[in-house]
């Protein structure tokens, strides 16, 4: 023992700081959170063992349970693939070797740097209000603006666009996935006739999907847990008509507003279930169409 | 089948250029070699023939049809590159299909090629597998399955035998010959190996900094180089390169001595050219000295020593595998006049003894 200690002590000691942040602020707080699931719990007094009886409720009598998984999955279907798209486009034209290439990597990049931020909401509240920036320009053309945010039937589609609008960190790894694929294979598909079209879907496409299906699970992971500009946006409720009333704002709805901390805790449970559930229908159906060079066969 | 006529073709990358306005007819159905050492423009000039890389000034004809503007998939060509550039995604089946099928041809007539490249190439075992599960033979087989389906009038091969291993190339070289000789079609050829030029060209370029050093035969650029670029880049090993001078249509060769060259070679400067095997060992040649071996080289059906002459200068002579030389000893040399090859100042031929 003392000669083990003598021989790996030291590395104990460097592990210990990431140790204590794991047990303590990582690990501890998710098996409390498993734990206070199951029991009625207000902060103030002890928690009180209800077994199931949060889960019930949920899926038995929640409606706004259930808005909250709608508002989230139209998000997340319709921002992912949006997303996606636009940071593959925008890596192909910046794959063309622009000139300075460095100054619009690095601005394309910035909003999602900002992007989570509090700020962000805020200016993109000011951009889409009623009289906001958006609408003042809408205006030069004589088109009256819709209320971008506080009609239901627009708000979801706004906070869709702050998110592609942080398109950034896919767009980088798209084009690092661009550079890897070989310049004579399009040479070669030059040569076999294949057309510009034919050559993106043919070769860019497939070589692409293991990076595609990295971006994928990655932002999919990503929207489900959207919440600051759900919550600036809608003041922190949802409104209007509960159409931002995202997943995530519901859940800091229940635990901090209500302090329903034992509720809040299952749906947070709940969501991590989701993502779980999705991401491995994402890696199982990767199997069928993500091709890996390095694969043995 | 078709030729292709290259007229004063130029190259250049901004202010850098490249080939330097090179006139070059490759006839129709011959295996043409471009050859020279890296760096020399022949990748350049096959890819411009491609229709991969654009033309500065000059033009490119394909039969009769000039290609300057024509895209690479209209040139009725295929070309097989030296990473081979398969598409690692798709099955060898699909890879020889592809171009086919871009040109919307029926799926039977697509069928029956990709099945006759596959019997010609003996890989019908191979056709479901992924390249990645492919040896580096296999792939170059493939890689000449999918050039050898579209049935072009043009071959273009862009060094497709320097991934291999030595044994593997030797093989390669033979099949390839195998197959001109079958299609007959017209190929062009890459490659900085002289030694793949000579066994499988009917004509040789040799390039050299963008610039056509000569064009001929393996056997005109063997016996008749006509400058010491090409007489030092073609055979292995390389040609003895002798300075010497001549004064009144005699040149005196260090160590030798002197040779009447009667007109054709005037005063001055002049390099003589010696391949290893055209020394005759012995003292019964017109002019002849004294060496000592420095270093055997034994390939077993022949050998190079290395020999030092009394100047210092060692140059490389050829003998049998049954002759016996050991570092040390000494060896005379004797030197023919006719059978060496004469360079003026300028690094030119001199047709002395070319009659």
């Amino acid at each position: 023992m003392r000669d083990y200690l003598q021989k790996y002590g030291a590395g104990y000691v460097f592990l210990t700081p990431w140790a204590i942040g794991f047990l303590g602020l990582a690990l501890g707080p998710i098996l409390a959170s498993l734990y206070l699931s199951f029991t009625q719990y207000d902060i103030i007094n002890a928690p009180e063992w209800v077994g199931l009886e949060n889960y019930e409720y949920m899926f038995s009598f929640d409606t706004r349970f259930y808005k909250s998984l709608q508002v989230t999955f139209a998000f997340v279907f319709l921002s992912v693939p949006a997303k996606l798209i636009f940071a593959l486009g925008v890596a192909m034209v910046l794959d063309k070797g622009i000139r300075a290439i460095g100054i619009y990597r690095a601005l394309f990049y910035l909003p999602s740097i900002l992007g989570g931020s509090i700020a962000v909401a805020i200016l993109w509240r000011q951009l889409f209000n009623q009289d906001g920036v958006v609408n003042a320009a809408l205006g030069l053309f004589g088109i009256e603006g819709p209320y971008w945010l506080s009609d239901p039937r627009y708000s979801l589609y706004t906070l869709v666009v702050l998110a592609v609008w942080q398109f950034g960190s896919p767009m980088l790894i798209f084009l690092a996935g661009l550079r890897a694929i070989p310049q004579d294979l399009y040479e070669a598909a030059e040569i076999d006739a294949a057309s510009k079209p034919r050559q993106f879907f043919a070769i860019t496409l497939p070589l692409l999907a293991p990076v595609i299906f990295f971006n994928l699970v990655l932002q999919m992971i990503e929207a489900f847990k959207t919440f600051t500009g759900a919550f600036v946006i809608s003041g922190g409720t949802g409104a209007p008509l509960d159409s931002l009333l995202f997943f995530t704002v519901y859940l800091y709805n229940e635990a901090f507003s209500f302090f329903r901390m034992g509720y809040a805790s299952a749906l947070a449970w709940v969501l991590l279930i989701i993502i779980a559930i999705f991401t491995a229908i994402a890696f199982y159906s990767s199997r069928y169409w993500v091709h890996y060079e390095n694969e043995r066969g | 089948m078709a030729g292709v006529t290259l007229n004063k073709v130029v190259k250049d990358y901004g202010k850098l250029e490249v080939i330097h306005g090179i006139d070059l007819e490759v006839h129709s159905g011959e295996f043409l070699v471009l050859v020279g050492p890296s760096g020399c423009g022949k990748s350049t000039l096959l890819r411009m023939i491609a229709g991969l890389e654009e033309i500065s000034d000059g033009t490119i004809a394909i039969g009769d049809r000039i290609v300057n503007d024509l895209p690479a998939a209209r040139r009725n060509l295929s070309m097989v590159f030296q990473s081979y550039a398969l598409y690692p995604h798709m099955s060898v089946r699909k890879n020889l299909a592809f171009g086919l099928s871009n040109l919307k041809m029926p799926k039977d007539e697509i069928e029956r090629r990709v099945s006759e490249a596959a019997r010609v190439l003996q890989i019908n075992e191979l056709m479901d597998r992924k390249p990645r599960q492919l040896s580096g033979g296999q792939k170059q087989r493939v890689a000449i399955g999918r050039a050898i389906v579209r049935e072009p009038e043009l071959f273009l091969f862009d060094e497709p035998l320097s991934n291999l291993d030595a044994e593997l190339r030797v093989q390669m070289r033979v099949e390839l010959a195998g197959l001109y000789n079958r299609l007959g079609t017209t190929m062009i050829y890459v490659t900085h190996d002289q030694v793949e030029a000579m066994t499988m060209a009917t004509r040789i370029v040799v390039l050299s900094k963008g610039y056509i050093e000569q064009v001929g035969t393996p056997h005109e650029l063997y016996t008749r180089p006509q400058n010491t670029f090409v007489a030092t880049f073609i055979g292995s090993p390389k040609m003895n390169m002798i300075e010497a001078v001549v004064r009144g249509g005699t040149v005196s060769v260090p160590d030798f001595g002197d040779i009447a060259l009667g007109g054709g070679a005037p005063d001055g400067k002049i390099t003589v050219g010696v391949r290893p095997e055209q020394f005759e060992i012995g003292s019964s040649g017109p002019i002849t000295t004294q060496s000592e071996v420095t270093l055997v080289e034994y390939l077993g059906s022949e050998m190079y020593v290395h020999t030092r002459l009394p100047s210092g200068r060692i140059v490389m002579v050829k003998d049998a595998g049954k002759a016996e030389h050991k570092i040390g000893d000494k060896l005379p040399l004797s030197l023919i006049p006719e059978h060496a090859h004469y360079f003026d100042a300028d690094n030119r031929r001199l047709p002395i003894f070319d009659a």
